[in-house]
């Protein structure tokens, strides 16, 4: 007897997918035999170097003591960083006072940090902004409240890095976009400006930017007249990551379809409201991966400061090597230092990909 | 220099007036001239590539025009920025590609002209988009963004975008053109609909069921020339021109 034919077709279950350990590593690392041999070799390679590596690191080694303690071990000697912390993150800032940059980087860091939600970006937080940095240049600058004066030339360690990075980056993007929209624009004097802006500064290095500001920018100055050496290094940074940034941004702008523009036009938006509205959110999105690559390095390029005598953490990292008590330890000391700035690092772009995800719309 | 004219009934809404435009050394559009009266519906049909497209952009300064006049509800489109605007305010386009703005909801998309250009106050125009999302029939996707909207659905967003702005006029550049077939006949209701509203239109289309149907005049467009106009009637069963009738024996 035959079944009667149905309307409905006839839904499969999807193939059963192979679990369990096993099935995952025949599926992974054993497919085929180059990747079976990869796998032995890697495995091989982790075996000769990652138990030396515990060992030293954390059986032999020392965490908290004196230099001379140190003398008799084979392991690491972690005890340089606790010993030297306080110099290696605030350096020359005046004994006594050093509550002042740790509020204000704790205070930068919490307004980093609430304003990670996209969401909460309005009129507020800006001006919370405004007053956290008056509070936070307060803090390092002193002069009120009977705090006394430090100047800059003291300000060093991580105050300093995250001050050139933070502000590098912050005041850096708008540039950059400025600068994009300026080489698109069909005035010719704005766009040959901006060309010649840009390529000069891709044309040369930070190292550069930075010596010129510290050294011959000087000269210019009329006789009495000084810039502070910690802002002239600030505004290398900030000018020579804007260049980079806006490239980047007009790879966003030129990735718009005209159709978006004409559509825009049509309802009777202006240029600036076209950009602001439609253009800009769409293209800046289009390039966070690419923005927050140069972000990072600008971020890490900071250390170049030492060249000009500015003590970053890398300098005063450094500082603290070449005290004789604690010589032989580099490796522990930059070891430290990796790790602060792996943190940064994999915080920033770890939110950018989260950003990413919010701010997709399905298309 | 802005040269306004006075509003009367029998003042055409749009004008043009000896129209050419070049596109570099080519010559795209020749000596047109065209009056249309409030409320009129025009349907341009013609080969690709006859400049029809390009000519119902002069009208709101999408493209730019070497000589002669375009004057749109008494402003004359020059180089003017501010009477553009006015002129692109009061002119809804719908595109074949719908355009809409992908970062944006539906609602959103339909409120950004409102209020920007208008100044309406957000509520306001809020209450005016879903009044028209209700009339495309799409309500209940305000919320969403457009690329989870099919073609039939975005099109229709896009029509509704334009009337928010409550303009005097409607372009249309072939906006049934990028569809799927089950999805032409959703956003054609939707313009016949408007077209019994009395809303004044300019439709670029090969559909020839909605000229015959909707149209005041159809036109036909050739290398860059106003071929042929007529009622629909006249047009689709008495051509006057070898051309119109080839091209009618080629579509229909």
């Amino acid at each position: 007897m035959s079944v009667p034919e149905q309307a409905t077709r006839e839904y499969l279950d999807a193939p059963i997918r192979k679990i369990g350990a096993l099935a995952w590593l025949k599926e992974n690392l054993f497919n085929n035999w180059y990747n079976s041999l990869l796998t032995v070799l890697t495995l091989l390679a982790l075996c000769y170097v990652v138990p030396p590596f515990f060992k030293w690191a954390f059986v032999d080694s020392l965490w908290n003591t004196s230099a001379e303690a140190c003398r008799d071990i084979e392991g690491a000697c972690w005890s340089i960083v606790p010993n030297n912390i306080k110099f290696i993150i605030l350096g020359f800032f005046p004994e006594g006072q050093e509550w002042r940059p740790i509020l204000a980087m704790i205070l930068l860091l919490s307004l980093v940090i609430y304003s990670k939600e996209w969401t909460r970006w309005n009129k507020y937080l800006g001006w919370l902004w405004v007053a956290g940095l008056i509070v936070m240049g307060t803090l390092m600058y002193g002069g009120v409240f009977g705090m006394p004066v430090v100047e800059t030339a003291q300000w060093s360690g991580l105050p300093l890095t995250m001050m050139l990075s933070f502000f590098g980056m912050v005041a850096a993007y708008p540039l950059g976009v400025l600068l994009a929209l300026g080489r698109r624009s069909k005035m010719p004097a704005i766009k040959t400006l901006c060309v010649v802006y840009i390529e000069m500064i891709r044309g040369v290095p930070l190292i550069s930017l930075l010596f010129m500001s510290s050294i011959m920018f000087p000269l210019f100055l009329p006789d009495g007249m000084t810039i502070d050496k910690v802002l002239r290094a600030q505004v290398a940074i900030i000018l020579f990551t804007a260049a980079y940034i806006a490239e980047v941004v007009r790879g966003g702008l030129q990735a718009m379809p005209r159709g978006q523009y004409e559509a825009s036009d049509s309802l009777g938006l202006n240029f600036r409201q076209t950009m602001r509205l439609v253009i800009l959110p769409q293209a800046l999105k289009i390039v966070i991966p690419p923005t927050v690559g140069i972000l990072l390095s600008a971020f890490k390029d900071t250390s170049l400061v030492v060249i000009i005598a500015l003590y970053d953490v890398l300098k005063t990292t450094k500082v603290t090597l070449s005290n004789p008590k604690w010589t032989g330890y580099s490796t522990e000391a930059y070891i430290f230092l990796a790790v602060l700035y792996f943190i940064c690092c994999y915080a920033m772009s770890s939110y950018s990909r989260r950003l990413e995800k919010d701010l997709h719309t399905g298309h | 220099m802005t040269e306004t004219q006075p509003k009367d009934a029998t003042e055409p809404i749009i004008k043009i007036v000896g129209m050419h435009k070049w596109y570099g050394d080519f010559h795209v559009l020749s000596d047109i001239n065209l009056e249309v009266q409030l409320k009129e519906r025009i349907v341009i049909c013609g080969p690709s590539g006859s400049g029809k497209s390009t000519m119902i952009r002069c009208i709101n300064r999408l493209e730019e025009h070497q000589r002669g006049q375009i004057i749109v509800n008494g402003t004359e489109l020059t180089n003017d920025i501010k009477n553009i605007e006015t002129v692109r305010a009061e002119v809804g386009m719908v595109f074949q590609h719908f355009n809409l703005f992908p970062h944006l909801t539906i609602v959103e998309n339909l409120t950004l002209g409102p209020i920007w250009v208008r100044k309406t106050p957000k509520k306001e125009a809020e209450e005016t988009a879903m009044m028209y999302l209700e009339k495309v029939h799409i309500a209940e996707q305000a919320q969403k963004f457009p690329g989870q909207l099919s073609g039939g659905q975005q099109q229709r967003v896009a029509i509704a975008r334009s009337l928010c702005m409550h303009p005097e006029v409607m372009l249309f550049d072939e906006p049934t053109s990028a569809l799927d077939p089950e999805m032409i006949k959703e956003v054609l209701d939707v313009m016949i609909d408007l077209a019994e509203e009395g809303m004044t239109m300019l439709v670029v289309t090969h559909e020839m069921g909605f000229a015959k149907s909707v149209a005041d005049r159809v036109m036909f467009m050739d290398e860059g020339q106003i071929v042929e106009q007529n009622n629909p009637h006249d047009f689709f069963d008495n051509p006057q021109h070898e051309r119109t009738k080839l091209f009618l024996s080629q579509i229909l």
